[in-house]
């Protein structure tokens, strides 16, 4: 059966949530869950429901997003038809460099005609969940919808540019509201950035829109043509972790210490990542681990409680990481201890530190420190 | 010019393992796994890689199914090339003759074709049955500078185990005068390893001639190298000092596993100068629960422990369950120690499951048994395995 959708995956997208952990990268790439990059749950979701050709959209900071895919091999993306198509920033005498998403998509006009599928899926790269791609593509298709966006019933966090949606109880979407104001906290459906649109319908508005010089894929198109155009909701029920924030991205990282989580995302072992073989983990003697991830390649000789550590961690004898996240190929001295602590890649601690932070504004050491 | 590979590698990957009892029932001795993430082919294949060798043919004949899924087009080990990389070779039909491998000579023999196709000046045969990490490339060079014909690496051995190996008599150089296949009374305790490189023409001139030999056994050591001595060609060993382990038996793999132990290991898989590279598990990390004691052990991806885990090599995906411990133990892929069992100085196949307040295994001591348990096999709650190397089939009671 051949694929009824191509993907579109934004790496750029809300990056200003979270400028900490998109300094040297870009919002696809940050490290999540041990020995993952968000990118990889889109990527995955995509795969997993059939799709085999993804564009993946950069702006900016994307080296290491490069590194990170490849040929899209891991993913099971190298293709000779479709398969992962690295997107650039690209323009020319006519088209400028994009600074918004109808603009992007203007961008990548030529690979929407070439491909022959009847829907794109396009998606950010600011949650991190397990989605049923295809059902949302077979429920799109059977309301004859022109456009389905993804939402999730939670809780608006602090981040300032959210999408709320109103449907009716046929799930048609009645009213868009960008960043309304609402009390942080209050409930309701959020769109979550992840949409199916037909696409010969995608590239008539981008090209009657770039006519109208529209700049808003949101305000201009869809707010405007809610009437005329048949947009609906598909709520989204299950585990989602929203990365709009430093804390909520530690907060639920650290969720996937609790098994019903783990089981929901990882329980069909079908997440894809890049490979990098590592030896397996190694525990010393005098090591204690306690409600903890660890990825391979670590040297485990110290304490690890509520921790989730990244590929070739040390902790060194004596050393205690407690409710912390380590990325990729930290050193912990020997007789340090951090306690909410966000490390990011290869920063060295030396021996006898204490760092602390807390669960709501934990301490984040930027990538490549040494102390 | 035609287009041609220095030096071409053969696998030798057929062999049963018969010594290792139910952990090859259904797959060839290469594909054991082994060190929580690999299989013993990764070994010889990840040290071609490492020593610049890209073209590699694994001869397969018992159980090749497992083996020949995880090779697949070589791609783990950077071996999917254009030209060359890594080429599954099984016996086949032929106008004439079609035959199983008869002997490694005749599995070599019979892949004359193979070889020839790379126009190699040098074939290098290796067995997927040992543990280690070699530069092949400075075994080739020593190849080259003594302008020897056949050089064969060796390694020291204690005097007691010596006549269990083809042992090395040589001179000085290095040079070999006698070869002695499982001697008596062996005279040196220099062992072959089985890794030989041969000067290509050199190979294919005595492997056709071994094979018109009616009275020939086929084999490399009982035939084709005592032949090429007798004949005077120029045969040197090549010392090799490092780790290496031959993994024929249940107590040598188990021991093989504990190598990797310690501050200190044995054996180091986590050289990164000198990686060894594998089909890797799709698996998040390895989650230690609450209860979970995890202490001088190695564990894989996917992981779920929450009970104790001492001295041990865990595969991928194992589960152990709260009050469970594994001690002193392999356990394989997927396996599951359910509640209060205990499994110790034992090996695990994979997928293997282990009901809740079983007992596997005895307390480790060189004199008790190892205990196996086959793939795919079920233990009943409570029940005590306490013997036997050759479980297959479901224990009940």
């Amino acid at each position: 059966m051949a694929a009824s959708a191509i993907g579109v995956v934004f790496s750029n997208m809300h990056e200003e949530n979270v400028p900490e952990l998109v300094r040297r990268r870009t919002m696809a790439s940050i490290p999540y869950g041990g020995r993952y990059r968000i990118v990889d749950f889109a990527l995955s979701n995509m795969v997993n429901s059939g799709i085999t050709t993804v564009g993946l959209m950069t702006s900016n900071n994307y080296r290491s997003l490069i590194d990170h895919i490849g040929s899209g091999k891991d993913w099971d993306l190298a293709r000779k038809d479709g398969g992962l198509i690295l997107l650039p920033p690209f323009s020319d005498r006519h088209d400028k460099l994009y600074t918004t998403r109808l603009e992007a998509l203007n961008s990548l006009r030529g690979f929407l005609q070439r491909r022959k599928e009847k829907y794109v899926v396009l998606a950010d790269c600011d949650g991190v969940m397990r989605l049923d791609i295809a059902d949302i593509l077979a429920t799109h298709e059977k309301r004859n919808a022109d456009v389905t966006m993804v939402t999730h019933h939670g809780k608006v966090g602090n981040r300032a540019d959210f999408i709320l949606l109103s449907a009716d109880e046929n799930d048609r979407v009645r009213e868009i509201k960008l960043s309304p104001h609402t009390s942080a906290g209050e409930a309701a459906d959020i769109y979550i950035n992840i949409m199916v649109i037909n696409r010969q319908f995608l590239l008539n508005l981008v090209e009657d829109s770039v006519t109208h010089g529209f700049s808003s894929f949101e305000s201009d198109i869809l707010i405007k043509q809610i009437e005329s155009l048949k947009i609906y909701r598909y709520n989204f029920k299950g585990y989602y972790a929203g990365i709009d924030s430093l804390a909520a991205y530690y907060k639920h990282n650290m969720e996937l210490l609790k098994k019903e989580v783990r089981d929901e995302l990882f329980g069909a072992r079908d997440i894809y990542t890049k490979v990098r073989d590592s030896a397996p983990s190694k525990y010393g003697a005098d090591a204690i681990v306690k409600n903890s991830l660890i990825s391979d390649g670590c040297e485990i000789e110290g304490i690890v409680e509520n921790s989730i550590l990244f590929r070739g961690v040390k902790v060194g004898k004596g050393a205690v990481v407690r409710n912390s996240i380590i990325m990729q190929d930290n050193i912990i001295g020997q007789n340090t201890t951090l306690d909410c602590v966000i490390t990011d890649k290869n920063v060295v601690v030396s021996d006898r530190r204490t760092l602390g932070g807390h669960e709501a504004l934990p301490y984040y050491i930027p990538k490549g420190t040494r102390l | 010019m035609q287009r041609k590979k220095e030096c071409v590698a053969m696998l030798l990957a057929g062999g049963q393992g018969s010594r290792l009892y139910a952990l090859t029932t259904n797959i060839a001795k290469p594909a054991v796994a082994f060190g929580a993430k690999y299989r013993i082919i990764d070994f010889p294949l990840s040290n071609c890689v490492n020593s610049g060798i890209d073209t590699v043919g694994v001869l397969t004949q018992y159980q090749p199914l497992i083996l020949n899924e995880y090779i697949g087009n070589g791609q783990p080990w950077d071996l999917d090339r254009t030209y060359g990389g890594v080429h599954i070779l099984s016996p086949y039909q032929a106008k004439t003759n079609s035959s199983w491998y008869a002997g490694t000579a005749n599995a070599i023999f019979q892949n004359l074709h193979f070889m020839k196709m790379y126009n190699p000046d040098y074939v290098l045969v290796l067995s997927g049955d040992h543990i280690y990490k070699m530069d092949y490339a400075a075994m080739l060079k020593a190849h080259k500078d003594t302008g020897a014909d056949c050089t064969i690496a060796a390694i020291n051995v204690p005097l007691s185990e010596a006549s269990r190996f083809g042992i090395l008599n040589t001179n000085p150089d290095g040079s070999i005068y006698q070869f002695e296949e499982k001697p008596k009374v062996p005279k040196s305790t220099l062992a072959s390893m089985g890794i030989y490189i041969f000067s290509a023409q050199k190979l294919f001139k005595y492997l056709e001639e071994d094979d018109a030999n009616p009275n020939s056994s086929k084999d490399f050591g009982k035939d084709v190298l005592p032949a090429m001595l007798r004949a005077g060609e120029k045969m040197y060993s090549y010392r090799f000092d490092g780790y290496w382990k031959d993994v024929g038996t249940i107590a040598s793999l188990w021991e093989a596993n504990m190598d990797l132990l310690g501050d200190t290991p044995e054996f180091d898989v986590s050289d990164k100068a000198w990686k060894i590279h594998s089909r890797n598990p799709l698996a998040p990390p390895e989650h230690i629960g609450e209860n979970g004691v995890v202490k001088n052990s190695m564990v894989a991806l996917g992981c779920e422990i929450d009970g104790t885990v001492e001295n041990s090599v865990l595969g991928s995906n194992v589960i152990v369950e709260k009050g469970a411990v594994v001690k002193d133990a392999v356990v394989l892929a997927n396996s599951v120690i359910k509640e209060n069992a205990t499994v110790s100085y034992s090996i695990i196949d994979e997928n293997v499951t282990v009901g809740k307040n079983a007992k596997i295994g005895n307390p480790k001591d060189p004199s008790a048994e190892i205990v196996v348990l086959g793939r795919d096999v079920t233990v009943a709650d409570g029940v005590t395995v306490s013997k036997g190397q050759n479980h297959e089939k479901d224990i009940k009671e």
